[in-house]
């Protein structure tokens, strides 16, 4: 009589691979690639080692003055001796507390708006949130003479504030306008729609540059005498211009994406209108296109820097005035790479982010 | 009694004419208070400055300028950087980038991870900040003009530029140009007559070799038989700086360098887009139908893929051409900053010289937009949504 005997069983087929199967499947599969990845690995060695040692090895992080920092190597201690111009500009120092407070109230008002995620009272809240907002910023910022806050001048501002500043007013500004073009662009009345397209056609077939330029030299000459715009407000009305032609185009996507039924269904209830756009269309539609709002606010906020041509301070500009002073003489590249690893970081959390809300909307 | 305002008809008459009237009265009355602006400031209007003498200098020109040219050359000199700076920008940005996209597909795990960090690295800096970059990078790393780094004695890089030597044509190149365009013509016709052959008898012949003969070796021979109606002037080191030759400017170099490493960053975007968008399918079917390697990505890859990427690639080609205004900021002649920087000032007419900016570039844009619409018509899938 056989008996069952009990078989060990087989070791699994191996999943995880050793450093030398992966090495020789992922850079040395064919004579191809052995050539590429050692081309590869000498372009990095032209590059790395230097580099690396021009930003952090040679060095200087201590607080030393120019004369005593070498030639060769970053000059950090330029970026400590500098680093309140490059946040705040030529902001008064004993004001920055505003400056700081103006952060923590948009963080706190951030956190509101997490924490109401579900709530009944999410869209009220965040509704009076953003309506008493510009409110607190324009008090802290620029100050008033009612209520005994000091004014300060915007010629004073300057650096990341600025920089943060001409980014979201460009941004929220810019996207009622979007909205009301991107309608236009899709009514049946003939004449507005002829309007939003030159309008949104206009705009995107020139530079920004140039419209700033037309808000710096062209737009005053269009105001009556005595009226004088600042120069910050007319560079944002530029911004503002500029962005929502884009905004518009963002929108119309997000409007074509909705199916004919919704528009039909919403008639057929008998709405009106403002309702039909207000209640059914826009919400879907908006939503539909907020990946792609996330993106225009990136192209936003790297075209803010181009507020420097003309003149005002924002922190690219600060980077090159930095170094006019003539304690710092030659240390421009130093100021660009802060500015440039400080933009990156944002730049780069802010496309991380408009990635992942394109994957969840996929689903 | 307001019942007609249910009408949808009439709203919409309503609606429309009350916002005509509303852009009418600013408009009108921004145009008032222009005229009264120009008069009360003693600013001239109309066109004329364009032939006055425009009295500055400008460091690079493709058209003879001097400080005696007029505005108006000075716009075309502007006009013609901008077009050199954005051709160049173009034709690097599609090298870099179409490597660029390609290597971040690639199965080589060190090459797909650089061409990543390529384009994370250079996409998410502002562009303008790349530009002052390189240009302040130029001017720290090279040579002073007198020690100048030479390659071969032929080019010669220092920080006012590269100069190299520039082909100066005899009195006979215009015959090699001519036999040049004959050559063009040639391998148009042989293209087509060797295509009507696979048609029709299937019999597939390479054609390459007879491209060359009427490209190269036939433009060639007439040059030879000519004795060579061509020489090359050199740069020559005098006094301070390089003269003769040809040269392109530190502004230039750093500007285009600027344009195509950013641009890139999209175009490989796009490029991998396009790829990844051909579904795999497709792919297995085209071996399975026997094709080879090759024949695969020429004939079934590369034409679906391109039908994705094509429009996005041209709207970047046009955003460089945009972003080329950007030249303002080093000072390279571009059209913004000859004509609506130093003119400009000059001359204080902004109103005619913003705008004849803008008519450059939207001219500009609708030509890039045209050619799109075009190669999009070509490249439409037949029988698709018609």
């Amino acid at each position: 009589m056989s008996t069952f005997k009990f078989q060990s069983s087989k070791q699994p087929p191996k999943l995880q691979m050793g450093v030398i199967d992966w090495t020789m499947k992922n850079l040395f599969s064919s004579k191809l690639n052995i050539a590429l990845s050692f081309g590869a690995f000498y372009l990095l060695y032209l590059i790395i080692p230097p580099l690396l040692d021009w930003l952090i090895f040679s060095a200087d992080f201590t607080q030393k003055s120019n004369a005593e920092c070498t030639k060769e190597a970053a000059c950090w201690s330029f970026i400590r001796a500098k680093i309140d111009f490059f946040m705040y500009g030529l902001y008064p120092s004993e004001y920055y507390w505003r400056v700081n407070l103006l952060l923590l109230i948009t963080l706190i008002f951030m956190l509101i708006a997490i924490v109401l995620k579900n709530h009944i009272y999410k869209n009220r809240g965040i509704l009076l949130m953003l309506s008493i907002y510009p409110f607190i910023a324009f008090l802290l910022l620029y100050g008033s003479e009612t209520f005994a806050i000091k004014i300060i001048q915007t010629h004073q501002w300057g650096g990341l504030m600025l920089t943060l500043v001409v980014a979201s007013v460009g941004i929220v500004a810019s996207f009622p306008i979007g909205v009301f073009l991107a309608l236009g662009r899709q009514s049946k009345m003939k004449i507005i729609k002829v309007l939003s397209i030159s309008y949104i056609e206009f705009i995107r077939g020139i530079p920004l540059i140039t419209i700033l330029f037309m808000a710096s030299v062209m737009l005053p000459l269009f105001f009556t005498e005595g009226v004088n715009l600042d120069k910050l407000i007319r560079a944002l009305i530029g911004i503002t211009l500029f962005q929502s032609a884009y905004i518009a185009e963002i929108i119309r996507g997000g409007l074509q994406a909705i199916p004919k039924g919704q528009y039909e269904a919403a008639d057929a209830l008998g709405l009106s209108f403002t309702q039909k756009m207000a209640l059914i269309i826009l919400p879907q539609a908006i939503k539909a296109s907020i990946p792609n709002l996330v993106g225009a606010s990136i192209a936003l906020f790297k075209d803010t820097t181009l507020v420097l041509i003309i003149g005002i301070f924002d922190m690219l500009a600060i980077a090159e005035l930095a170094t006019s002073d003539p304690q710092w003489l030659g240390r421009k590249t130093e100021g660009l790479v802060f500015v440039a690893i400080v933009t990156w970081i944002i730049l780069y959390s802010m496309s991380r982010y408009s990635k992942k809300l394109e994957l969840r909307f996929k689903r | 009694m307001l019942d007609f305002l249910s009408n949808n008809k009439i709203r919409a008459f309503l609606f429309q004419t009350f916002s005509v009237v509303v852009l009418i009265y600013i408009g009108y009355h921004g145009i008032d208070n222009l005229f009264f602006n120009i008069e009360r400031l003693g600013i001239r209007s109309g066109f004329d400055f364009l032939n006055n003498r425009a009295g500055f200098d400008i460091a690079e020109y493709l058209i003879a300028y001097t400080p005696d040219s007029t505005n108006l050359q000075a716009f075309y000199v502007g006009l013609l950087n901008t077009i050199v700076v954005s051709i160049v920008g173009i034709v690097f940005a599609s090298i870099i980038g179409l490597t660029v996209g390609i290597a971040r597909l690639s199965n080589n795990w060190l090459i797909a991870k650089l061409a990543t960090v390529y384009i994370e690295l250079f996409r998410n800096i502002p562009i303008l900040l790349q530009i002052l970059f390189w240009y302040n990078l130029a001017l720290i790393a090279l040579p002073a003009a007198r020690h100048s780094t030479d390659f071969f004695n032929l080019v010669f890089l220092n920080l006012r530029g590269i100069y190299f030597p520039s082909p100066v044509a005899e009195s006979g190149f215009y015959w090699v140009i001519v036999a040049f365009i004959v050559g063009l013509f040639l391998s148009f016709f042989i293209k087509r007559f060797f295509k009507q052959k696979h048609y029709l008898t299937g019999i597939k012949q390479p054609t390459f070799f007879y491209h060359i003969l009427s490209i190269v070796v036939l433009p060639l021979s007439v040059y030879f038989l000519l004795d060579s109606p061509m020489h090359f002037e050199m740069p020559v080191f005098l006094g301070f700086n390089f003269e003769g030759g040809a040269s392109f400017s530190i502004e230039f170099l750093a500007l285009s360098l600027a344009l195509s490493i950013y641009t890139a960053t999209y175009i490989a975007e796009a490029i991998r887009a396009g790829i990844e968008s051909v579904d795999k399918g497709q792919k297995e079917a085209a071996l399975a139908l026997g094709l080879s390697k090759a024949q695969m990505f020429k004939l079934v890859l590369l034409p679906q893929a391109l039908r994705v990427a094509i429009p996005p690639i041209i709207n970047q080609y046009l955003n460089l051409v945009k972003n080329s205004s950007l030249a303002a900021a080093i000072g390279y002649a571009d059209l913004v900053s000859v004509f609506a920087g130093t003119v400009l000032n000059q001359v204080g007419q902004a109103i005619e010289i913003i705008l004849m900016t803008m008519a450059v570039y939207l001219t500009l844009s609708i030509f890039i937009s045209l050619i799109l619409n075009i190669i999009n018509h070509r490249m439409r899938i037949i029988g698709l949504n018609e």
